[in-house]
């Protein structure tokens, strides 16, 4: 199934029971485990199909409104189908909106943050998971703890640190207050624990790597599926970032989400700039789920079981 | 001390190689040293990143956003802070919008989690099914997921236009007065909502379906052996299995629903979006926070806000913990 690529917690309880069910000759049992209960009917395939199309239809329409011109969207009935002024209008939106400017800043940012996070997460995952220190269970309660407090309650603070530092509406000032997830953190421990065998670690220690050096060479080979999925992620929710962002940066320098707000904001409203607007700042995550989405489905289903 | 356990590898002596010795064994025990320093050591290395990042980022400016709350601090003198001791708390809690933002929250939070959260399930649960094409459609009910709150935000405020936008339109074809989605305070709370359900109920399905699937199959099996219906075993089985799921998405909805900013800001349309529609019909706290402090410039009275917002919070999660040991209590 599409967990696969990533064997954590989810499928370890699933497999015992299938074990045991075929032990005790039940091949009935067997067969339905490993089909997950039912096959599906017409009428499940009916209503996921409506589901889809609720799910894409609000993209597909951003799409046609931005390949109309303006007075064609504003016409009762909308339209359904695409015009023939999609590239002009995107070309539009990148130079008068400075989507071109905010597509770059927003590349910087998520890619910085992704990196980094995926980074620290790793190496925090790996210590929670494999390395045994005082302190370890409460510091991942810390961990899991902080994962509670929402961001936006620390802005005005944060704001003034910013002011303070010189970084008001520049990309630091985005970047550095999520340099780390704990979400990140927790999910590779998560991983690590199941994928990564103790006795590889102790291999390590006994042929005298020291723990920075065991990192890089046994823990990363094995981390990797699991880091592309967390990079992933980490990348959507920082390119889609909108509070902190719109609040620290401006027009000047903004990032797509803000930059988009911008576009809304005129008092004569361009409905069809603004909708290829929206269209552009999707299409770089719209084009990575296309090509990953197994991965992208399967981490946040490794992901999803916790206590 | 745990450091005893190590003790026998230096040979019990002091742990302090003097650079001058050129005895055999030195490197030996500075090696020695090393390696412990390191299993000690490393560990704290490699989670120091993210706490010292958490610390300076998020944890001292949340500690510091409840003493900003007991000053006067205006957005173009940040460093000129005014001791005013309780006066914010006490203007805010006299303050009308302050309640109405704080209701606004609360209505616009259940209308988006509720439904978000039960079709979430029922989405799952067809998921579930053994069946063609489920990547697909996994990978089609991300899509809302993918998209930013404003873009999101930007084409649900086209949809529902009042003049000339797809749903009027749609009700008018069955007979149906066009409805004003955006003055309305009703009509707008629902639209806002029908956006945050739009982005997060696939993200949820996905949750509740990792779970599913961690269910026995056996469970079924006994389920089905006693003559339980499909819908006995989705309530009796399937529904008690994902639980600690199902309080996971409720916890994140709920962190979600008190922060609510970006939807109501873009459907406001930019000028009117800061104070949630001309008669604050949909402003929430989230908003408020902002136009305190970005648009009256009274950083302090923005702060206080924040803290409100945590308190709301706090009180959620006490009330849900109490409502929970009550519950247990009696049956």
């Amino acid at each position: 199934m599409t967990t696969q690529s990533l064997p954590a917690r989810t499928d370890a309880p699933a497999r015992t029971p299938a074990v045991r069910a075929s032990g005790r000759g039940g091949r009935r049992l067997l067969r339905q485990r490993a089909g997950r209960q039912h096959h599906a009917g017409p009428l499940a395939y009916v209503l996921l199909a409506i589901m889809a199309i609720l799910s894409i239809f609000p993209l597909y329409w951003t799409m046609v409104a931005a390949s109309t011109d303006n007075t064609r969207v504003s016409q009762t009935p909308p339209p359904f189908l695409p015009g023939p002024n999609l590239f002009s209008n995107l070309a539009r939106a990148w130079d008068e909106a400075a989507m071109g400017k905010a597509m770059i800043n927003s590349l910087i940012v998520a890619g910085v943050i992704a990196l980094s996070t995926v980074l620290f997460a790793t190496l925090a995952g790996f210590a929670f998971a494999k390395l045994r220190f005082k302190g370890r269970n409460a510091l991942l309660m810390l961990v899991i703890g902080t994962m509670m407090v929402p961001p936006q309650l620390a802005v005005v603070p944060l704001f003034m640190m910013m002011a303070d530092l010189g970084w008001s509406q520049q990309l630091p000032a985005v970047i550095f207050p999520t340099l780390v997830s704990a979400v990140g953190v927790f999910f590779m421990r998560q991983y690590l624990t199941e994928a990564l065998p103790d006795e590889l670690v102790e291999a390590g220690r006994v042929d005298g790597a020291h723990s920075l050096r065991i990192f890089f060479s046994i823990v990363l080979p094995i981390a990797r599926p699991a880091m592309a999925v967390l990079f992933m992620i980490t990348f959507v929710h920082a390119w889609n970032d909108f509070f902190w962002p719109f609040v620290v940066l401006d027009m000047t320098n903004p990032t797509v989400p803000v930059a988009l707000t911008q576009l809304s904001a005129g008092y004569v409203r361009d409905q069809s700039l603004i909708m290829a607007g929206a269209l552009l700042g999707t299409l770089p995550l719209l084009a990575m789920f296309i090509v990953f989405g197994r991965q992208i489905v399967s981490g946040i289903m490794a992901g999803a079981v916790k206590g | 001390m745990a450091t005893s356990t190590t003790k026998p590898l230096t040979g019990g002596e002091p742990p302090r190689p003097s650079p001058g010795t050129s005895g055999g064994d030195a490197p030996r025990r500075r090696g020695a040293l090393w390696h412990r320093l390191d299993i000690k050591g490393a560990p704290y290395a490699f989670v120091a990143p993210f706490f010292i990042i958490f610390a300076a980022f998020s944890f001292y400016p949340l500690i510091y956003t409840s003493w900003i709350s007991l000053h006067d601090v205006e957005l173009a003198t940040l460093d000129v802070m005014e001791w005013v001791a309780f006066d914010n708390y006490v203007e805010l809690w006299g303050d009308s919008r302050f309640w109405n933002a704080l209701q606004n929250t609360i209505t616009i939070g259940v209308i988006s989690t509720v439904p978000q959260l039960l079709m979430a399930l029922g989405m799952a649960h067809l998921l579930n099914y053994r069946m063609r094409a489920s990547l697909f459609f996994r990978v089609a009910s991300l899509v809302p997921y993918a998209t930013s709150v404003a873009a999101a935000a930007l084409v649900f405020t086209m949809i529902f236009e009042r003049d000339f936008g797809m749903i009027n339109w749609a009700l008018g074809s069955v007979g149906i007065d066009p409805v004003d989605w955006e003055a309305d305070k009703w009509p707008a709370q629902i639209a806002i909502s029908t956006i945050v359900i739009w982005r997060w109920t696939g993200y949820n399905a996905l949750l509740y379906l990792a779970a599913m699937q961690a269910i026995p199959a056996d469970r079924y099996e006994a389920a089905s052996l006693d003559g339980a219906t499909r819908w006995q075993q989705f309530i009796h089985v399937t529904v008690p299995g994902i639980r600690s799921t199902i309080v996971f998405t409720i916890v994140l909805s709920t962190i979600g629903a008190t922060q609510l900013f970006g939807e109501p800001l873009i459907f406001g349309q930019g000028p009117n979006g800061v104070t949630g529609g001309a008669d604050n019909q949909y402003q929430t706290l989230g908003l408020l926070l902002y136009e305190e402090g970005w648009k009256n410039y009274q950083m302090g009275r923005s702060a206080t806000v924040a803290w409100a917002m945590f308190m709301l919070l706090v009180l959620v999660f006490v009330v849900q913990r109490v409502v929970k040991r009550l519950r247990s209590r009696t049956s």
